[in-house]
């Protein structure tokens, strides 16, 4: 690991201001994926601001209905929160099912969003990789290169990786709204939905993150209700990756949304194949991953999504 | 508390200091592309709560709580296992909750109660847990213990808080205590004898006890 400083913030917007300010800073809060990450070098920030301070460790209730989860929530507290349970289970349904307990307890809603891809060509510092050190190719699309567990929709020709997150998925079916402070102090509402980029030819660009801005909440609209429900498929039953994730919302009348996870570079959602929920899953599937590129090993994913929803919209 | 074991000069360590020497002569060629720098102190003074023991250490800012435990107070109950968050060897509780100690800096503790094997029980006083795996064969080699242990409290202890999981059927209702319950949970704690049998039997004899 590379030598760094360290500063704890008090106030949103001056760690803010100060991550912009510090060349090759970053924020730190739960740690669990950044001190990974920073123990491979793979991260090599050279000043830590340590936001678990300031306080944005609490949910409460918007005057709309809906709720604003605090940066600094665990994934345990905001699966846990008795609202969240009751109104929004896919939420607490997406976050049961990643990582471990210990891994859980630690870290955090803002953390979870900003996790990197966990692409082997990503891990490994001695393969090219083009979001770890752009310019240097995808190692995943070499020759006879392990894809299995890699993007097939929303990818690029620089990059195949997908986002690793449960959470998100089920934050994208309910429309959660992302709010920041910039450096400048200012706040800013991001939808999920534009929050994570696609790679094309800069996949080490990942957010719509301004250098320096730093989450402070994330909000969910007022409950849709419905059936929810999300199902990871992986290689082994607890503690794995996701090959395929389903979060799904499916009201009384057959319509509803859907998004999945471990198949792209961001949580994936289309508005036109949430319409097709009641003709079945293929056809959610078929406009869904339209236009997937999928490589050999990782075409399988496809069948898969779709299947999953198939016996999802069974249970129901 | 068994006393620290200090050997002048102990095969790890010195393998690790090898290590070390190595990587620096890798890293300087980096080092010098590297524009940004530290723009303070590298070192930091923190005062840690360790098993009701207060204890001030000035750590390296890169020193993990795990290393901190191990290195600097020589609570060596707490072990490293990968050392990436994915075996759970190094569990330990923060302020009663369980965390993977590797995945921490020492820093960020500053203030915090943390709790080890060590204070949990000690051999002519053993925690119910801990004579649990005795009584169940919870173990082969060892490694992984205190870790599953740690964690195995913690796990009762979240389901009683009624913390779903994964295989929680029903997130409004009271989360009763099954072996997929236990299994699901305890599954940051990897154990390479494969004593997961043995593992479930104590955690399930405790949960029964303390019923």
């Amino acid at each position: 690991m590379r030598q760094f400083s360290y500063e704890k913030a008090s106030d949103p917007g001056a760690a803010a201001a100060r991550a912009a300010e510090v060349q090759g800073a970053k924020f730190i809060a739960g740690g669990t994926n950044l001190l990974d990450l920073m123990k491979l070098e793979i991260e090599t920030p050279v000043h830590l601001i340590d936001v678990n301070g300031l306080g944005l460790d609490t949910i409460s209730e918007t005057e709309d209905g809906g709720l604003r989860i605090g940066t600094l929530v665990t994934n345990t507290v905001l699966s846990a929160d008795a609202r969240i349970r009751r109104d929004y289970p896919v939420l607490t349904r997406a976050i049961a099912a990643g990582a471990s307990g210990q891994l859980r307890n630690k870290a955090t809603t803002g953390g979870n969003l900003l996790q990197r891809t966990r692409c082997p060509y990503f891990y490994d510092t001695a393969m090219p990789c083009n979001k770890r050190a752009p310019g240097t190719g995808c190692g995943a699309l070499t020759e006879g290169a392990f894809s299995r567990q890699l993007g097939v929709i929303g990818t690029s020709e620089a990059c195949i990786a997908t986002h690793p997150s449960d959470m998100a998925v089920a934050m994208r079916v309910l429309d959660a709204v992302i709010e920041t402070v910039t450096p400048t102090g200012m706040t800013r509402q991001i939808p999920l939905e534009e929050f994570h980029q696609l790679p094309g030819d800069t996949p080490d660009q990942e957010t719509a993150l301004l250098p320096g801005e730093l989450i402070t909440h994330v909000t969910l609209p007022a409950p849709v209700g419905g059936r929810q429900s999300y199902h990871k498929v992986r290689d082994r039953a607890s503690y794995a990756f996701a090959l395929v994730s389903v979060a799904l919302i499916r009201q009384a009348d057959g319509t509803g949304r859907i998004a999945l996870g471990g198949v792209a570079p961001k949580p994936w959602r289309r508005t036109e194949a949430d319409a097709e929920l009641p003709n079945g899953a293929r056809a959610v599937i078929a406009r869904l991953l339209d236009g997937a590129t999928p490589t050999e090993e990782n075409a399988f994913k496809i069948t898969l999504a779709e299947r999953t929803l198939a016996a999802m919209l069974k249970e129901a | 508390m068994s006393p620290a074991i200090n050997f002048e000069l102990r095969r790890r360590t010195f393998i690790a200091g090898t290590a070390v020497a190595a990587v620096t002569v890798g890293m300087s060629r980096k080092a010098a592309a590297q524009t940004a720098a530290p723009v303070g102190a590298e070192s930091t003074t923190v005062f840690l709560t360790v098993n009701g023991e207060g204890r001030e250490l000035t750590v390296d800012n890169r020193t993990t709580l795990l290393d901190a435990l191990r290195e600097h107070l020589q609570l060596t109950g707490t072990k490293k296992g990968c050392d990436h968050g994915q075996c759970g060897a190094c569990t330990c509780t923060v302020n009663g909750t369980r965390v993977n100690s590797c995945l921490s800096l020492a820093v960020m503790h500053d203030g915090d109660e943390v709790e080890t094997i060590e204070g949990i029980g000690a051999p002519d006083a053993m925690d119910p847990m801990q004579t649990a795996f005795v009584e169940n064969d919870g173990f082969q080699c060892g490694y992984c213990t205190p870790g599953q242990i740690q964690s195995a409290r913690a796990v009762l202890d979240e389901i009683r808080a009624g913390i779903p999981s994964h295989v929680t059927d029903d997130l409004t209702a009271e989360i009763t205590i099954t072996d997929a319950e236990i299994r699901e949970r305890m599954s940051g704690n990897i154990c390479r004898c494969g004593a997961y049998a043995n593992i479930l039997a104590a955690i399930t004899q405790v949960a029964e006890d303390q019923a």
